[in-house]
């Protein structure tokens, strides 16, 4: 299905987040995913499914200062 | 008190301003921050903070100024290159405004002195550059009630969000830091040295409405910025009961396990 990831149209296979995670490599730790603007806690995941245009946003933790 | 007529002078676009004042300036002159690291952020957060007439300035950095660190860090300058960051950053400020009161800790924020640092502070910016003392200034501030405004730069992006006591924590987000073999150190690679500036003068206004009683603050959400789209993002995430340290039954009650480990510094 077709999904907006990180600003840009994407193709993916995934229907929820947990696998989008998976289909992506996603690390364990650092990382937070945000589905239209709202973060979604990673304990969620597995039952948050997506959805067609879905607008979805892979934010890493950074560490520089 | 009454602002001195000097002070009505320097301070007066703060008190012309709507909402502002005399009363929000009488507060920031009454204010303590706490400044963790006098790098890439902290030296765009301690020169508005000091303009700003934030009445203690606090700065907390072991490190030494070293060539690489100028082309993003602009409170240092070339001759002050081997100086300790806080001397440098000190004799700035105190230039920039005499008004105030700079308060120098020349050492490292470890697990030993964090809570003691941070106990005389009203609020505390986090300018670190590793990820072990980002995790303890949040966790340290969280454990004595503090407020803190936290940034992150990497590459060409960067993140802050704002915390008070009863809001989301660093942890809500990110429950741990990256594995070792994850983390992106601006010495591995590499940053754009103006995101210091657009980040971190977005960390001292947070600061400054947090002090002065302006807005709204950052609260439960995380900006982000991208340089190369100039994209601002605003997500919001909630406090997470589940948190090990802020949640309905948090694992982390006392400051431990934070190897020191600078990652940002001159090898």
């Amino acid at each position: 299905m077709d999904i907006k990831l990180n600003n840009k149209k994407t193709s993916i296979a995934s229907c929820t987040l947990q696998e989008l995670a998976q289909e992506m490599s996603l690390p364990e730790k650092g990382i937070a995913v945000a589905i239209n603007n709202q973060m979604i806690p990673r304990t969620e995941w597995i039952n948050t499914p997506i959805t067609e245009g879905a607008d979805i946003v892979i934010i890493k933790a950074a560490c520089g200062g | 008190m009454e602002l001195s007529r000097t002070q009505k002078q320097r301070y007066n676009r703060h008190l012309i301003l709507d909402g502002f004042g005399d009363e929000g300036q009488q507060r920031l002159l009454q204010s303590k921050v706490l400044i963790v690291g006098a790098g890439g952020l902290g030296s765009p957060v301690s020169l508005y903070l000091a303009a700003a007439g934030v009445g203690t300035i606090g700065l907390v950095d072991g490190d030494q100024v070293s060539l690489t660190n100028l082309q993003r860090q602009v409170i240092h300058t070339t001759p002050d290159v081997g100086r300790s960051k806080v001397d440098s950053a000190e004799e700035k400020l105190h230039a920039i405004n005499p008004d105030i009161v700079i308060v120098k800790h020349e050492v490292y924020l470890s697990e030993d002195n964090a809570l003691d640092l941070i106990q005389p502070y009203d609020f505390v910016i986090d300018g670190t550059d590793n990820f072990a003392t980002k995790y303890l200034v949040n966790d340290a501030c969280v454990m004595l009630n503090k407020s803190f405004c936290m940034g992150g730069i990497s590459r060409y992006s960067g993140q802050v969000m704002t915390h008070r006591p009863g809001t989301a924590c660093y942890r809500c987000l990110f429950p741990e830091p990256p594995n070792i073999g994850e983390v992106e150190t601006c010495s591995m690679v590499g940053v754009l040295g103006s995101i210091a500036g657009m980040l971190g003068t977005v960390q001292a206004t947070e600061a400054i409405k947090c002090l002065a009683g302006v807005g709204e603050p950052l609260y439960n959400t995380l900006l982000t910025f991208d340089a190369l789209t100039m994209n601002w993002q605003r997500f919001e995430f909630p406090k997470n009961e589940e948190c090990a340290l802020c949640g309905k039954h948090p694992s982390i009650t006392r400051l431990k396990e934070y190897a020191f480990q600078p990652c940002c510094k001159k090898k």
